[in-house]
């Protein structure tokens, strides 16, 4: 079996054998999502204004909660330093646990989103352009996340530096994400959006690796 | 043959210069003895030998070159084992290695996990987390790959003999004077006396301040 195969078989059953850890997130983006209705009171036309930020806050939120995750452990317990002498192309090794990261922790919550647009009354065209949006604006978060948990791992309490320094790079996503969603609302075409957040996921796609690559080399210092 | 050679190695570690213009070579079949009392940058010099970290000055080669422009070549010849273990906690001695094999392009089929396991005295603890075994027992798993990565012609161990018991303490030794016999080479630290009758090399590191 190559390495990477075997590294994307062992994060998955990690992720099995953790399923209580990666209850957490999800279980935080239902309650938040659904405290708006609660809050705010059940008026659709206020829902429907507020419902796609809230649902692309909470993912933010939500995805920052797992995120640690990623390299913790392997750091702590000396895997890292075996891989890293492994090897391996590190780029490489760096995308998948990014890759099975989203597929662990961030399709759940993907899945779980059409209940939490029923909960804040978004109509079927607002809700096709929010899945498209999270379909191509999560894994630009866990690409990007992927490098601020590289530079923090080797830091013991990195879990609210981490939010710090994501949350401000975060906000052009969050902003085009919304945009186009209040296109759709309108019924306006919402490509241009569409296409921006995946120009970005690409630019991510290419030099997020390399650059998670590097800070767990520097981690090791 | 010159394996591992250190050529004026400096290095600085918080402001603190830990040792400088550091020389030495390991021949095949070599020991290299690493000497010192705490905090004299042994580990340190260590994980500078395997590439881990950067020195502030000279260089680590490995048969004549640099290890930072062979790297791929040098690590599939090398086994390193330092202080930490390198073992998920939550998965069992088995998958553990199985992982490990597979990272480091070693074909390696469970049976002879199973009895690489044997031979270390962990029957039955093959499908245990490692998180529930102790101490000894965990670095006992570790050091299996000294076993399974038969093609290694170096390696770096950081305090091997730290929580094994005497009957550990004595298969690791033989492992060792094995491999050194068949022409491996091994840098190794310890607090501990080394109890075989193998020349060794002898590197003393001293603590400054």
């Amino acid at each position: 079996m190559s390495p990477l195969l075997a590294l994307f078989k062992r994060d998955l059953s990690l992720a099995f054998h953790q399923r209580a850890e990666l209850m957490q997130p999800l279980i935080f983006f239902t309650l938040v999502t659904s405290l708006f209705p609660l809050a705010v009171g059940p008026n659709p036309a206020t829902l429907q204004l507020i419902g796609p930020g809230v649902i692309w806050v909470a993912a933010i939120l939500s995805s920052l909660l797992g995120l640690e995750r990623l390299f913790r452990d392997d750091f702590q317990d000396g895997s890292l330093e075996q891989i890293l002498l492994s090897g391996s192309a590190l780029p490489l090794v760096a995308l998948v646990k990014v890759l099975t990261h989203w597929l662990t922790s961030i399709l759940p919550l993907i899945i779980l989103s059409p209940l939490l647009a029923l909960f804040l009354h978004l109509s079927e065209a607002m809700y096709w352009a929010l899945l498209a949006t999270l379909i191509l604006g999560t894994p630009l978060l866990s690409l990007i996340g992927g490098i601020a948990v590289a530079l923090t791992v080797g830091l013991n309490r990195g879990g609210v530096l981490l939010a710090l320094l994501l949350v401000p790079i975060f906000i052009p996503l969050l902003i085009f994400a919304t945009s186009a969603v209040d296109a759709a609302a309108l019924s306006l075409p919402y490509n241009a959006q569409l296409a921006i957040i995946g120009a970005m996921l690409l630019l991510a796609l290419a030099l997020a690796p390399f650059a998670t690559a590097y800070a767990l080399k520097v981690s090791q210092n | 043959m010159v394996v591992l050679s250190a050529h004026d190695l400096s290095v600085v570690k918080s402001d603190r210069l830990l040792f400088d213009k550091v020389n030495f070579s390991v021949e095949q079949g070599g020991l290299l003895y690493v000497k010192g009392p705490n905090g004299a940058g042994k580990t340190t010099l260590l994980r500078v030998l395997c590439g881990l970290l950067d020195s502030e000055s000279g260089e680590v080669q490995y048969q004549q070159q640099n290890i930072h422009s062979i790297s791929s070549d040098f690590h599939q010849q090398l086994v390193y084992f330092g202080h930490k273990t390198g073992l998920n906690q939550r998965l069992s001695a088995l998958e553990n290695l199985r992982f490990w094999c597979h990272q480091h392009a070693q074909d390696i089929s469970d049976e002879a996990i199973y009895a690489t396991l044997a031979e270390l005295q962990l029957v039955g603890l093959e499908d245990v987390p490692v998180g529930h075994l102790s101490a000894g027992q965990q670095r006992r798993v570790a050091l299996s790959r000294l076993w399974l990565k038969a093609s290694a012609t170096l390696w770096i161990l950081d305090e091997p003999l730290t929580a094994l018991d005497h009957s550990g303490i004595d298969l690791l030794m033989h492992k060792i004077v094995t491999f050194l016999q068949n022409a491996g080479a091994v840098v190794m630290t310890s607090h501990q006396d080394l109890q075989f009758d193998y020349p060794k090399q002898e590197l003393v590191l001293e603590y400054r301040i």
